[in-house]
C-alpha cells in the first residue's frame, strides 16, 4: 500500500514538472508563432513565412548546411572512434589525456577561435604564394563548400561527440567483444565492424544528432569568416523586419526539430525487437501496466 | 591436441602475473587451471588464446610455437566469465558469427548453429537476444559460439561463476559431457577446487604465476605435495607438533612419519584432513566438542584440543551420539605419513 501511494507521489511530480518545463518552452513558441502570423491592421496571414521560403538563397544556404553538417559528422566520428577505441583497447592510460583533449574546445570561445582562423588564413597566402599549400588555402576557403567551416565545426563538436561515445562504449564491454569476436575467428578489422560498432550504433547516432544539431545552429563562425551558411543567411534575411525575424527563428527551431527526427528515425534498429525487449531497453515507450 | 607451456613470464608493470609457469595438457583430456584469484590462471589462458604476448617462454601446440599466430588464426574456442555474447545478435546468429567470419553459406550456417544450440540443450531459443536470456542460457550460447568453428582446444574462463549455484552445478555437468563427448582438449580456469576436482582429469594447482602441483583429483587431495595445495584443497588442519628432523613429527602424543621434506626440525605445523581425524568420547579427554554439524552420513565435529588449537574432524554420524558440544574427548589421529610445514615465527 504504501509503495502504491509512493508511486503515485511520483507520478504526480512526474506530471508537474512535465507540465512546468512544458510550460516554460511552449508559451513563448506560441506567442511567436501568434506574433508572425496575427500582424496588426491585416488580421490572419503568412506572409511572414512565404516570404522567408521565397527569398532569395533559401535553399542554397540550407544545402550548404546540410552538406557542412554530413561532412563534420563523417570527420568527427572518423576521428574519434578509432581514437576512443584504440584508448580503450590498447592504451587505457592515454584516455585522461583523449578527454582533456576534446573538452578544450569548451574553454575556447568561438569568438577566439574565429579569430585564429582568420589570422591564419590571411597569413597562409601571404607567405605560401609561391607554394602548392597557397592552392590548398584558396581551397579550403572555397564559398561553395568552405572546408574551413567544416574544420572548425570539428572541433567544436568534438566535446559533444566525445561525450556521447564514451557514455555509449562504457555501456558495453568493448574489450570482451573485441576478444569474442577475434577467438570466433574475425580479423580486429572485422571484429570491430561486426562486433563492436553494431553495439555502439546508439552512440553513433547520438554523437551525430549532436554535431548536427550544432552545425545548424552555428553562427558565430560562418558569419565573421564570411560565408553564408543557413544560420547566417537567416539572421541575414530577418534582421530588417520584426515579423519576418521571429518567423525565421520558428522556422529554423522546426526545421532543427524535423531533421533530428528524421536522423532519430533513422537511428532506430533494422531487426525488430520484441516488446518485451523494448519495455525493458525503454520502459517509457511503452505503456506501462496500472500499478499492481 | 596437446598444449604446453613452457617457462611463460608475464609482468604487467610491477605485477608478475606468470613467474615460470610450466604445464601441459594432453590430447582430449580436461585440464583445470586452479588457483586463489589473481595467480595468473586468466593471464595464462589468454596467451594461448592469443590476446597477450609472453615476456618470456613459449605456448606450444603439438609441439609448434604458436607465438606468432595472431588470436583469430589459432584453432582455440573461448568462453569468457563474463558474458561475452554480442548484444546485437539472436543466439543462432552469435553461434553462427565464427562461421560468417569464415564465409560459410547462410543455409549452412543456420543448420549448423541448430545443431549447436541442440548440443547445449537450447533448440528453442534461436531467436532470442542475450538480454532475453538467463545467464546460464547465455554461458550455454557462448560455449555453442566457441565449439562452432570445430576448434582443437576449448578454453574457460571462469564461464560458470557469475552463475547461482544450482545452474553451475548441472552446467559444468553438461560442459563436461561435452567435452568427453567431442574428446576435445580443454583448460578450465577456475578458483572453485570442487568445481575443479569434481569435472577435470587433471587438476593444475597455480600460486603467485607458478605451477604448485598438476595431478589427478584423489592425488591431489590424497597426498598434495605442499601445504599450500593442501589448504588450498579441500578442507585442512593444522595441529601443532614438534618434528624431530630425522622425519619424524610428535603430535597429539603420537609420533607419525613426515611425508615430503623430512629435514624440517622444531616447531611445525601438522597438516590433516577433517576425515582422518579421529575423536572418541572420553570422561578424561583433554579436548572439548565446541560444535557438531550434521552431514548425512557424517557429522563434523569442531573440537578445542587443551592448548586452544581448534581441530575439524569428520566422525561417522552413528558414533557421534556422545559427541554433544560440551562433551570431553579425544582425539587421535592415524599411524599414516603426514605432511608438516615450519611454524611461521
Ligand atoms: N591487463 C592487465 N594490466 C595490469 N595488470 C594485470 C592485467 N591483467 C592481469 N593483471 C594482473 O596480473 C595478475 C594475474 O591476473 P589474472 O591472470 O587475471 O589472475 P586470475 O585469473 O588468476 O585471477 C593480477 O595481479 C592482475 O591484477
Ligand atoms: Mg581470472
Amino acid at each position: 500500500m504504501a509503495r502504491l501511494t509512493n508511486r503515485r507521489g511520483i507520478r504526480w511530480w512526474r506530471g508537474a514538472v512535465a507540465a512546468v518545463a512544458g510550460l516554460y518552452f511552449l508559451v513563448p513558441l506560441a506567442c511567436s508563432v501568434l506574433f508572425t502570423v496575427d500582424v496588426p491592421g491585416q488580421g490572419f496571414t503568412l506572409s511572414a513565412y512565404t516570404g522567408i521560403l521565397g527569398a532569395s538563397g533559401f535553399t542554397g544556404s540550407l544545402l550548404l548546411t546540410l552538406e557542412l553538417a554530413a561532412a563534420t559528422i563523417v570527420l568527427v566520428l572518423g576521428l574519434l572512434v578509432p581514437a576512443l577505441l584504440a584508448a580503450r583497447l590498447g592504451a587505457p592510460r592515454l584516455r585522461p589525456l583523449l578527454e582533456v583533449v576534446c573538452s578544450l574546445p569548451l574553454v575556447v570561445p568561438s569568438v577566439a577561435l574565429v579569430a585564429g582562423y582568420s589570422g591564419v588564413l590571411r597569413w597562409g597566402p601571404q607567405y605560401l604564394s609561391r607554394t602548392p599549400l597557397f592552392q590548398t588555402f584558396v581551397a579550403v576557403q572555397n564559398a561553395d563548400f568552405p572546408v574551413v567551416l567544416v574544420l572548425a565545426y570539428t572541433v567544436m563538436s568534438l566535446p559533444l561527440a566525445y561525450r556521447a561515445l564514451d557514455a555509449g562504449m562504457r555501456a558495453v564491454d568493448v574489450r570482451t567483444l573485441m576478444e569474442a569476436a577475434r577467438s570466433c575467428g574475425a580479423s580486429p578489422v572485422r571484429a570491430v565492424f561486426q562486433a563492436v560498432l553494431p553495439n555502439l550504433r546508439g552512440a553513433l547516432m547520438n554523437a551525430g544528432f549532436l554535431t548536427l544539431a550544432l552545425v545548424l545552429g552555428e553562427y558565430t563562425v560562418g558569419a565573421l569568416l564570411g560565408f553564408r551558411p543557413f544560420a547566417v543567411w537567416i539572421v541575414g534575411i530577418g534582421g530588417s523586419q520584426a515579423q519576418l525575424s521571429v518567423a525565421v527563428s520558428v522556422l529554423s527551431l522546426l526545421l532543427t526539430w524535423a531533421l533530428l527526427l528524421v536522423f532519430a528515425a533513422a537511428g532506430r534498429p533494422r531487426t525488430r525487437i520484441p516488446r518485451r525487449a523494448l519495455a525493458k531497453a525503454a520502459p517509457a515507450l511503452v505503456p506501462q501496466e496500472s500499478a499492481s | 591436441m596437446t598444449v604446453e607451456f613452457r617457462a611463460l613470464h608475464k609482468s604487467f608493470g610491477a605485477t608478475k602475473a606468470l613467474d615460470g609457469l610450466d604445464l601441459t595438457a594432453h590430447q582430449g583430456e580436461l585440464l583445470a587451471l586452479l588457483g586463489p584469484s589473481g595467480c595468473g590462471k586468466t593471464t595464462a589462458l589468454r596467451m594461448l588464446a592469443g590476446f597477450e604476448k609472453p615476456d618470456s617462454g613459449q605456448v606450444l601446440v603439438d609441439g609448434e610455437d604458436i607465438s606468432d599466430v595472431p588470436a583469430h588464426r589459432r584453432d582455440a574456442g573461448m568462453v569468457f566469465q563474463a558474458y561475452s555474447l554480442f548484444p546485437h545478435l539472436t543466439a543462432a546468429d552469435n553461434v553462427a558469427f565464427g562461421l560468417r567470419m569464415r564465409k560459410v553459406g547462410a543455409a549452412e550456417r543456420r543448420s549448423r548453429a541448430a545443431e549447436l544450440l541442440e548440443l547445449v540443450g537450447l533448440p528453442q531459443h534461436a531467436d532470442r537476444y542475450p538480454h532475453q536470456m538467463s545467464g546460464g542460457q547465455q554461458q550455454r550460447v557462448a560455449l555453442a559460439r566457441a565449439l562452432a568453428l570445430r576448434p582443437k582446444v576449448l578454453l574457460l574462463d571462469e564461464p560458470l561463476s557469475a552463475l547461482d549455484a544450482k545452474v553451475r552445478v548441472q552446467l559444468r555437468e553438461e560442459i563436461r559431457r561435452l567435452q568427453q563427448e567431442l574428446a576435445i582438449t580443454t583448460v578450465f580456469v577456475t578458483h572453485d577446487q570442487e568445481e575443479a576436482l569434481s569435472t577435470a582429469d587433471r587438476v593444475a594447482v597455480m600460486r603467485d604465476g607458478r605451477l604448485e602441483q598438476c595431478a589427478g583429483p584423489a592425488e591431489l587431495y590424497d597426498t598434495p605435495s605442499t601445504p599450500f595445495v593442501a589448504e588450498f584443497v579441500g578442507t585442512m588442519n593444522r595441529l601443532p607438533g614438534r618434528a624431530s628432523g630425522d622425519g619424524s613429527v610428535e603430535v597429539l602424543g603420537q609420533r607419525l612419519p613426515v611425508r615430503g621434506d623430512a629435514g624440517t626440525a622444531g616447531a611445525v605445523d601438522v597438516l590433516v584432513r577433517p576425515e582422518a581425524v579421529d575423536a572418541t568420547a572420553d570422561e578424561d579427554g583433554s579436548a572439548r566438542v565446541t560444535a557438531t554439524a550434521f552431514h548425512g552420513a557424517v557429522t563434523r565435529l569442531t573440537v578445542a584440543l587443551a592448548d586452544g588449537t581448534t581441530v575439524k574432524a569428520d566422525i561417522p554420524s552413528h558414533r557421534a551420539s556422545g559427541l554433544a558440544a560440551g562433551a570431553s574427548a579425544t582425539v587421535t589421529l592415524p599411524e599414516r605419513p603426514v605432511l608438516v610445514e615450519a611454524r611461521a615465527a
